[in-house]
């Protein structure tokens, strides 16, 4: 029994979408464990203030320019999601060559 | 736990990006082998679904967050070596793209996410689990929520080492500040990866590499 994968593809990519559009920008604002752990054991300071690659085109997750920050993670969050399916499909591909 | 420039020193950077990269290599060769046509889309959205959850911090106590790591759920649902890959792809975009983890601890980060994460927490805690535990939906979703658990409580722990191997945090007190708020976060990803398999379950129980039709029953 062969069942299509496009259907289930296509429902997940959906829910991911979902979640990177409308759902991420009411995300927890509080630093994440290890940031948090850096701030109270007193290491944040090592990190560097810029990182060493530069040409993020949409740095920490909110596209630039954008007034609204709740646009700005939406925007974010539906250009990540689909440059993931994209490079994900592409790298698979490449992979397996039958 | 993406980690930052300037947290790793040179050694500890290399060395986990040179067991990284080991670990891509043979991921490609077993992923080639493994995998067939109808994977290559399951891979493009295993990867654009953990990238989405990735953004879905979550309270947890004292001002502190966390979010879904997503390297247990892609190893079970495509294997160990398929969710190396699938890791390696998230964090590439979201250290390139989104300045999310820095580019010399890009390494670090794919060790602790993809190959503790993914492979390790795959061979050692869900096989082993699944194994011992009940050949039941409720056995393999069990075996599935420690895993999950233990895949961010682990990586935390490496990272703490790695931290500290940096002299960037003494040992005693990055790693029970570390492994206390991933015990925690843990949860949140046991969840998640839970809700996930019990859905895929539902609808396409031939997708999952590891689930059996023996596991139906129940």
């Amino acid at each position: 029994m062969k069942k299509n994968i496009g259907g289930f593809v296509f429902i997940s990519l959906i829910i991911a979408l979902i979640l990177a559009i409308l759902i991420s920008p009411f995300a927890s604002p509080w630093p994440d464990g290890l940031e948090k752990v850096a701030e109270d054991k007193g290491f944040i300071k090592e990190a560097l203030e810029e990182g060493v690659w530069k040409y993020s085109p949409i740095p920490d997750y909110a596209f630039p320019g954008v007034g609204s920050e709740v646009i700005a993670t939406a925007l974010a969050g539906l250009i990540g999601t689909f440059i993931t399916i994209t490079i994900g499909w592409l790298i698979g591909k490449f992979i397996v060559v039958k | 736990m993406h980690i930052p420039d300037g947290f790793l020193d040179l050694k500890t950077a290399l060395t986990t990006a040179i067991a990284s990269t080991g670990g891509l290599g043979y991921a490609v060769k077993e992923v080639r082998k493994k995998l067939g046509d109808k994977h290559i889309p399951l891979l493009g959205v295993t990867s654009a679904f953990i990238f989405a959850a990735q953004m879905l911090n979550f309270p947890v106590a004292g001002g502190t967050s966390g979010h879904f790591l997503g390297g247990a759920l892609a190893a079970i649902l495509l294997g160990p070596w398929a969710s190396l890959l699938i890791m390696t792809v998230v964090l590439v975009i979201q250290c390139l793209g989104f300045a999310d983890g820095g580019l010399t601890a890009l390494g670090a980060n794919v060790f602790n996410m993809g190959i503790i994460g993914g492979v390790f927490t795959y061979y050692f805690i869900f096989i082993p689990l699944k194994k011992a535990l009940s050949k039941t939906k409720r056995g393999f979703l069990t075996a599935s929520a420690i895993a999950a658990w233990a895949s961010v409580f682990i990586a935390s722990i490496i990272c703490s080492l790695e931290l500290a191997i940096s002299g960037t945090s003494p040992l005693n007190l990055a790693l029970p500040a570390m492994a206390g708020v991933h015990a925690l976060i843990g949860i949140g990803e046991a969840i998640v990866t839970v809700v996930v398999l019990a859905i895929v379950i539902q609808i396409r129980p031939d997708l999952i590499g590891e689930y059996s039709e023996s596991e139906e029953e129940t």
